[in-house]
């Protein structure tokens, strides 16, 4: 019977790909484990191998077509005496995950109101901008700052030749050389020790983590002997290093590979948090971190590495820490978040817009310092706040926002404030388990209009 | 201890020598004079003393040039005078005043100076080594050929960092010499009850780093083997190992009753195998110096010993301001 061929989800997080190169044509003859296609992810070209044995009938989907869908068929394979034509029914659809609709309570009808989008304040107007993503916006903050000086280098876990495990140090052993582009052994807790070593020694190492998770084996050398180091010497001695890689959640790697450790980190003086959420601030804010005097937790999240945003084309394009950025304004309700979170905030105020409510949506890019400022400013004329994040409830970064707010704001608010947070469990593999576990813009949107009393 | 004393008569000037015993005197002094302050309730928390192991800084640091770095465990005191720190200053960080090399902020355990390039002072057993090979990460990549000199004891030999770093160390070529402190106790657990294999140097087999074990109450035999892993490093091929035997005569720390050995293994190792005795007896078998020589250092040591303390002691507090200093740099 003829079978179709699917188009393979290469990764985690892969949705769509372009079929760069057929190896195959029609009628050729194939057995399984014969190399029919060259895939691009964003991360790699892949070749993909025939499962089963067969006659190429048809091809559907010609090379060098990109955004192809995980699961569209791409092309026939029949056995022999058939032909293609003996496929009757048309590809089907793309396969979605299946989806769980949280029910959102029936609105009042209300009448839609229109999203504002602040101005750029720190741009120069009539700044070109550049779609780019979050994955080349962080390669270029490192190239900038290792062309700028020669003290900055990269080192972790396939972040040379391999070219990053996920593709954040494309091109960099190119340019730099192994010098300044160095492989490690796996080996966390020691080559963060180095890396502290080097910056005790003079020198600005980027330190990349295949994933935060990967790190714990190395908190002692990041909390103790990098954060404490400048304090416990009078001052003497810092510690100019930036800890980089995807923290969180990515797509079905289960409890040991999903965490979020935003509020951990936060929770140490001498450490400077940062979480960023578009490429802009990716770009931005990881060059004010490589130039830094002190210890950086740089918190990237791999869903994002591939989403676009617009970069201002600009020859050092740096953000300030500690300064948050406001994404829409509004009048109703505040919504804090920072990271992936923003992406849940941002859609739950077009949804809320559609209701007629009107949120502030506040990216708070870094955790510490955090500021504070712009959170209760907004609060004073929202009176309501919405938290987003998906790490852990139990002592969040929201919870520590309910708090600040609760101390200085406190005759400003009109609603107890709501964390809206992944869930008090180890994250599930199951897929509809694990969309459970995280938060969900509904949800965001139930918060916000519990706060509204809406 | 598999030390036997050097049969030959040594190689070593006058002067030397005499440097040799003053700096493991100052240390003796030193630690005997903050133990004397730890019970008097001027220092407090935790406080490791030196005493009995003073051969093995004072010879590494004699095979160190201007410029070499080195960095240790908690048990740091002696570290730090041999390499050119000012008493008063470490023994005011001891009584957690602004006069310490860490204004007060440290304690004994954490202090640290740039200008000596001593890179601490570690309270985390073995955090030390991956930092050292990462001191040496830096020498080797502004390649200004100097060597650090990263001190641990046998309880942090059996820590895992410690072979993750020999592993990079030797891949990468660090300038870096492992110094072992073996003082055959971790805490209360002696080297017998702790560890299969009786020799920790013959680890580094394992990564392709060289080594050999040293004599520790021979500060001239530990001289040797420092020169001879200096050289080494600096001609580029990486890093050494030195396994240096030696005994610490106090507790743990302060507060270490020291019950699980008995008082006669200390007795005999400080009637045989003392490193200051030792130093004191070529000196005057080699007719470098008199009776009446010594008893002069003795009496400026203890001179020094004794302003150190009153630094300590009557330096202030630090001011309340500076807890919330120095937690970060200006950017």
């Amino acid at each position: 019977m003829a079978t179709e061929i699917l188009m393979p989800a290469l990764s985690p997080t892969m949705e769509e790909g372009t079929l760069a190169k057929w190896l195959v044509k029609e009628g050729d003859t194939v057995a399984s484990g014969d190399i029919l296609a060259e895939i691009e992810t964003d991360k790699a070209t892949m070749e993909f191998e025939a499962v089963d044995e067969g006659t190429i009938g048809k091809i559907l989907i010609a090379e060098g077509t990109e955004g192809v869908k995980v699961n569209t068929a791409i092309a026939v394979l029949v056995e022999d005496g058939e032909s293609a034509d003996d496929i009757a029914t048309p590809a089907p659809e793309a396969a979605a995950q299946p989806a769980i609709e949280t029910p959102v309570p029936a609105a009042a009808k209300a009448e839609p109101i229109a999203v504002v989008v602040p101005e750029e304040a720190d741009i120069p107007e009539g700044t070109e901008m550049k779609s780019t993503t979050v994955r080349e916006a962080l390669r270029d903050a490192m190239a900038e700052e290792m062309r700028r000086t020669p003290e900055v280098f990269l080192m972790g876990e396939e972040v040379a030749e391999y070219q990053g495990a996920y593709k954040i140090s494309q091109g960099l052993l190119e340019e730099f050389g192994a010098k300044r582009v160095i492989d490690t052994p796996i080996t966390e807790h020691g080559f963060a020790g180095i890396g502290v070593g080097a910056a005790f020694g003079g020198l600005n190492p980027i330190v990349e983590f295949m994933t935060f998770n990967f790190a714990m084996q190395a908190i002692d050398h990041i909390i103790n002997s990098a954060a404490k180091t400048l304090y416990m010497s009078g001052g003497q001695m810092g510690c100019p290093i930036v800890f980089r890689g995807p923290n969180g959640a990515a797509a079905r790697v289960g409890a040991q590979h999903s965490q979020d450790y935003a509020a951990w980190y936060s929770q140490i003086p001498g450490l400077k948090v940062v979480m960023p959420y578009s490429a802009a601030d990716a770009k931005g804010l990881l060059k004010t971190a490589i130039r830094d005097p002190n210890p950086i937790i740089f918190l990237e999240n791999e869903i994002l590495y591939g989403q676009s945003f617009d970069v201002p084309q600009l020859d050092d394009y740096t953000v300030p820490f500690g300064k948050a950025k406001i994404w829409r304004e509004g009048s109703d309700v505040t919504l804090v978040s920072f990271g992936i979170g923003m992406k849940y905030a941002l859609e739950a105020a077009d949804k809320l817009a559609e209701d007629g409510i009107s949120a502030e949506v506040i990216d708070l890019r870094t955790l510490r310092p955090m500021d504070t400022g712009a959170i209760i400013e907004s609060v004073k004329k929202t009176n309501r706040c919405v938290t987003i994040e998906e790490g852990f409830p139990v002592c969040s970064i929201g919870n520590h926002i309910s708090a600040v707010l609760m101390q200085e704001a406190f005759d400003y608010l009109d609603a107890p404030v709501i964390n809206c947070t992944g869930k008090d469990v180890p994250m599930p593999y199951a897929a509809n388990l694990e969309k459970l576990a995280l938060t969900t813009t509904a949800e965001v949107v139930e918060a916000a209009k519990t706060v509204t009393y809406r | 201890m598999a030390a036997k004393k050097p049969a030959a008569k040594p190689n070593v000037s006058k002067e030397d020598l005499l440097k040799y015993y003053k700096d493991m005197l100052m240390i003796r002094r030193f630690e005997e004079k903050a133990g004397q302050l730890y019970g008097m309730g001027l220092i407090g928390g935790f406080c490791h003393l030196y005493i009995g192991q003073e051969a093995v800084v004072v010879g590494l640091e004699a095979a160190a040039e201007e410029g070499d770095k080195r960095i240790t465990s908690y048990r740091d005191h002696g570290h730090m005078l041999a390499c050119g720190m000012d008493p008063d200053g470490v023994m005011a960080e001891l009584t957690g005043r602004e006069g310490g090399y860490s204004k007060g902020k440290g304690g004994s355990m954490h202090m640290f100076s740039k200008e000596k390039h001593f890179y601490g002072g570690h309270g985390i057993v073995a955090a030390q080594v991956p930092i050292g090979a990462g001191l040496a990460f830096a020498d080797k990549y502004k390649e200004n050929g100097r060597v650090t000199f990263t001190y641990f004891g046998d309880g942090a030999a059996n820590q895992g960092q410690v072979y993750e770093a020999y592993n990079m160390a030797e891949l990468w070529n660090l300038p870096v010499v492992f110094v072992i402190e073996n003082n055959q106790y971790a805490m209360g657990t002696s080297t017998k009850r702790s560890t299969h294999s009786p020799s920790y140097w013959e680890r580094g087999a394992a990564y392709g780093i060289k080594g050999e074990e040293v004599d520790g109450m021979d500060v001239l035999a530990v001289k040797a083997a420092g020169e001879k892993a200096v050289a080494a490093c600096r001609a580029g091929k990486g890093p050494y190992i030195l396994e240096i035997k030696t005994y610490r005569y106090r507790g743990h720390s302060m507060s270490d009753p020291a019950k699980y050995r008995t008082r006669e293994e200390v007795q005999k190792i400080r009637e045989e195998r003392d490193a200051i005795e030792h130093v004191r007896d070529l000196l005057l078998t080699g007719k470098h110096a008199t009776d009446d020589d010594l008893k002069a250092i003795d009496k400026e040591i203890k001179a020094v010993v004794n302003k150190a303390a009153e630094f300590a002691k009557e330096s202030p507090e630090p001011a309340l301001e500076e807890l919330y200093t120095d937690i970060y740099a200006d950017a």
